[in-house]
């Protein structure tokens, strides 16, 4: 990077004057923040504080990829965004935000999901990539294609209570390049082992946390300040505030850059993860209705029973007053469920609500239980929009 | 006696217990000791083989034990021991 052609303002000397009064930062190293370009892949829980640290410190140029829309539900944790953001694309909240924060950043918006189609073209003019997404193939997507295409990848995640850190892909002064994510996790968990509504959640400050460590980690690794977390692994577990950090190795078998790679391209990252079409399948056949149907039979007075099989802690954000059954104990409760009438089950999205009516077909023999498609999500959305979402 | 520390994810399987106390010798130990006390957690840290799953690491202080003896690593009273899971975000 020829970093010396650059010139600051008076307004970006005074603004970064904080930086350039540390002496091993000083201006060299906010010209370099200057020359970068970054691409944060996400702008939810670890992308806010990243987008807004990477913007107040001077980035030169933010590339910023979300397909999302601001929901309600993001502003316990997205502190990027308000109340006048909902129903906005996140770029387009994000951007004007950030624009009023530092007029001095380019901003490029990617209003679309990342995908095995787009990714490499899309980081392909960037120098550094963070990894701010929420899910197992974005995670694998987004390291692959830095891997393959040569960009660090600077990592953190998240879950309830739990958070991770790492600066993969990372190649030192001294040439050797670090590990990357597929070194640490070769494989994804398989699907039934990924937290499902029922297990899913963060506290609100966690990834606050984990999104400024990695904005702090973009910026050393831009300047060369301090020594980047490449090759360890920071964890926090905020019930107990322990902190650990662990090292990390590169494996000879990783098949993007070990000894033998047998990946040169992206593949498909749903598949990979076991969440392909293939498997979509598979899932219980049961018999349904919708929450048309299910308004009906209400409004007719129809002699049914309604059953909620999430857990009580959802039950307290929004119910249709329905016996509450959760999932983990459907069993026990199965000689509460009547035999004769029509049963209908819900959860929040319906997935588990034909999880349950299988387990009581295949146990019980039950062949009156309907599912409600879309569960209290579908409710909501068509029926009384007076009930929480979540 | 060693002390291994427990994910959040898999903490349901524990009673959201954070942290296990074994005297076993070595992981392999510890890891029989723990799944045999809370069975919930075996198929997600063992195959039908009972060997550790890929996307479950397992640490010795700060080092991963397959950099070690994998599961015959040895594990000292004082030493704790880790087990890392691949966390992905809080979405459902």
């Amino acid at each position: 990077m020829a970093t010396n052609a650059i010139e600051f303002s008076k307004e970006e000397l005074e603004r970064y004057s904080r930086h350039l009064i540390i002496p091993e930062f000083n201006i060299e190293g906010q010209r370099k923040l200057k020359a970068a370009r970054v691409l944060v892949v996400g702008s939810g829980g670890l992308g806010s504080p990243l987008l807004l640290y990477l913007t107040a410190a001077g980035v030169g140029t933010i590339g910023i990829v979300d397909f999302d829309v601001v929901d309600e539900s993001n502003l316990q944790r997205q502190v990027l965004f308000g109340v006048e953001n909902k129903g906005m694309p996140k770029v387009d909240a994000a951007v004007a935000r950030l624009r009023a924060l530092n007029p001095h950043v380019n901003f490029r918006t990617y209003n679309e999901k990342f995908t095995s189609k787009n990714a490499l073209d899309i980081i392909k003019d960037y120098d550094v990539v963070a990894d701010g997404t929420d899910n197992f193939p974005t995670r694998y997507l987004v390291n692959d294609a830095c891997v393959l295409a040569g960009k660090v990848n600077v990592y953190a995640s998240i879950y309830r209570f739990e958070g991770q850190a790492s600066v993969f892909n990372y190649t030192g002064p001294d040439g050797v390049t670090g590990p990357n994510y597929r070194d640490l996790f070769p494989t994804p968990p398989p699907p039934g082992l990924v937290p499902s509504c029922a297990e899913g959640g963060v506290i609100g400050v966690l990834p606050g946390i984990l999104g400024s460590l990695q904005a702090l980690e973009v910026i050393k690794v831009i300047t060369g300040v301090g020594v980047p977390l490449s090759g360890r692994l920071f964890l926090f577990d905020a019930t107990t505030f322990e902190t650990r950090t662990v090292k990390v190795r590169r494996d000879p078998a990783n098949p993007l850059n070990g000894t033998a790679p047998t990946q040169t391209g992206l593949i498909d990252y749903e598949q990979f993860c076991g969440l392909g079409i293939s498997e979509r399948k598979e899932e219980p056949r049961v018999k349904e209705l919708t929450e048309q149907e299910l308004k009906s039979l209400l409004d007719n007075g129809a002699d049914i029973q309604l059953i909620d099989v999430r857990e009580p802690y959802e039950y307290l954000i929004a119910n249709l007053g329905a016996e509450l059954m959760p999932l983990k104990q459907v069993s026990e409760f199965a000689s509460r469920i009547s035999k004769d009438k029509q049963v209908i089950v819900h959860c929040r999205s319906g997935v588990r609500s034909a999880k349950a009516i299988q387990e009581l077909e295949q146990q019980f023999g039950f062949e009156n239980l309907y599912n409600l498609k879309g569960g209290i999500l579908a409710w909501a959305k068509e029926i009384d929009t007076e009930v929480a979402t979540y | 006696m060693a002390k291994l520390i427990i994910p959040t994810p898999l903490r349901k399987f524990t009673n959201d217990q954070a942290a296990f106390e074994s005297t076993g010798a070595t992981v392999k130990d510890i890891i029989t000791e723990l799944v045999t006390a809370h069975s919930g957690l075996r198929t997600h840290l063992l195959d039908d083989s009972g060997n550790l799953r890929s996307f479950v690491r397992v640490y010795v202080g700060d080092e991963d034990i397959q950099a070690l003896q994998k599961d015959h690593t040895p594990v000292g009273a004082n030493d704790t021991v880790s087990i890392i899971p691949a966390i992905a975000g809080g979405k459902c």
